[in-house]
């Protein structure tokens, strides 16, 4: 597997394996306007993976498309951030999730935006714009729940606690990453890193949430080492594709 | 001789596609909208680039389908449909026209530097209810002085 090839797959993945969890909000929102927010959200997510699946299945030169690579492959097989697959839980614990990974995820679409790539380019500069109103919408959720009811904000602390050590991962310097880094491909993560910690530590101090300390990250998921939660996830978001291949209406 | 044909090929084409309109925002043609980014000939083949406003946005398949039926009743024949991701597409793209009929349609129009007012009184005082709406490029909205619930096109 070139490096070019893993690097799309962990855009594409993550994109993926996140719209999907977004989107089993649907119909379960805590109001209508969460519910379309969250669909919404999911549908960005979606449409960015298509893109970048589409692109992984290019550089991989086998003739596969981002649908081939969405519902053919197995869990290992994936590239996803081990924070993508974590399971919704309350719509707390959602959007804690949604604004570590925001954050994140505007600060990398504006280095890729200025990738020596332009299809990457491309595709940055479209999901670049969307990951800004998605950090907006997130992070003034964390402030409202962090900064508003005694139960809320203790709902909240404990989801930022338990998915911490996830948020290690986003800026992982592996041989893949060196290697698109090098190429000018691909941002450099210590810069990432330095910007993520201004946007989260601003919203987190305006939500009176306390950040946790950095001790051990959990790692894998860029390798293709999963928790359970993603074989569940796989599992329904696959089975009709697997079941019908090929099927159009 | 040759070039003559072509071009009245293409402002055919062109008059056709004013047909296409956005099945979200049906006040608004794709030329308006922004996202028919180019009709061209290259050699026979006639080529229409879009863009998509946002990567997950579900019009677009139907959008495509449109834009070959209505080449076809116009007896224009197939044409290749390009995506074409950059540069992104943008709310900048939508021009005044096009602002004026959002707004006659009861959507307020995307305004970087004016705030938002309702397109139903006019009055400025106005509250987000939801940053969205029942599609992905709009918001949801309301004037606290007519009490009206309207959307607004987010600036993208």
């Amino acid at each position: 597997m070139t490096a070019r090839f893993a690097y799309l797959l962990r855009l594409g993945d993550t994109a993926l394996v996140l719209g999907h969890r977004l989107a089993e909000w649907c119909g379960s929102g805590p109001t209508p306007e969460e519910d379309i927010a969250l669909a919404n959200i999911g549908l960005d997510l979606t449409g960015q993976a298509t893109a970048w699946l589409d692109l992984a299945g290019a550089a991989e030169g086998k003739g596969r498309d981002a649908d081939a690579l969405a519902y053919f492959r197995d869990g290992t097989d994936f590239r996803n951030l081990l924070l993508a697959e974590q399971p919704n839980e309350d719509f707390g614990h959602t959007m804690v999730r949604q604004m570590l990974f925001d954050a994140w995820h505007v600060e990398l679409l504006g280095g890729l935006e200025r990738s020596a790539d332009a299809g990457i380019a491309a595709v940055a500069a479209k999901a670049r714009r969307e990951a800004e109103y998605h950090w907006r919408r997130s992070s003034d959720w964390v402030v409202r729940l962090g900064d508003g009811t005694e139960q809320s904000h203790a709902r909240v602390a404990e989801s930022l606690v338990r998915l911490w050590p996830f948020t290690g991962e986003m800026f992982a310097r592996d041989a893949v990453v060196a290697e698109l880094v090098t190429e000018g491909i691909a941002p450099e993560p210590a810069p990432l890193l330095q910007a993520w910690n201004r946007r989260v530590d601003a919203i987190l101090t305006e939500a009176t949430l306390t950040r946790p300390a950095d001790g051990w990250m959990q790692s894998g998921g860029l390798e293709g080492r999963h928790g359970e939660a993603l074989g569940h996830l796989l599992a329904e978001m696959q089975s009709l594709a697997r079941q019908h291949p090929g099927a159009k209406w | 001789m040759v070039s003559a044909m072509s071009a009245d090929r293409l402002a055919r084409a062109r008059r056709a596609l004013e047909r296409v309109r956005d099945p979200e925002l049906p006040a608004l043609s794709i030329a308006e909208i922004g996202i028919l980014r180019e009709v061209r000939l290259e050699g026979e083949t006639l080529v229409v680039a879009v863009t998509p406003t946002y990567s997950g946005c579900p019009a677009m398949g139907l959008i495509v389908a449109e834009i070959r039926r209505v080449l076809r009743d116009a007896g224009i024949g197939e044409a290749r449909i390009d995506t074409r991701l950059a540069p992104a597409w943008s709310t900048d793209w939508i021009d005044a026209a096009a602002r004026a009929k959002l707004a006659a349609a009861g959507i307020a129009p995307p305004e970087r530097d004016r705030p938002v007012s309702c397109p139903r009184c006019g009055a400025g005082a106005v509250e987000t209810l939801s940053e969205f709406g029942a599609t992905a490029c709009k918001a949801l909205m309301r004037c606290t002085a007519c009490r009206e619930p309207f959307e607004r096109f987010k600036c993208h």
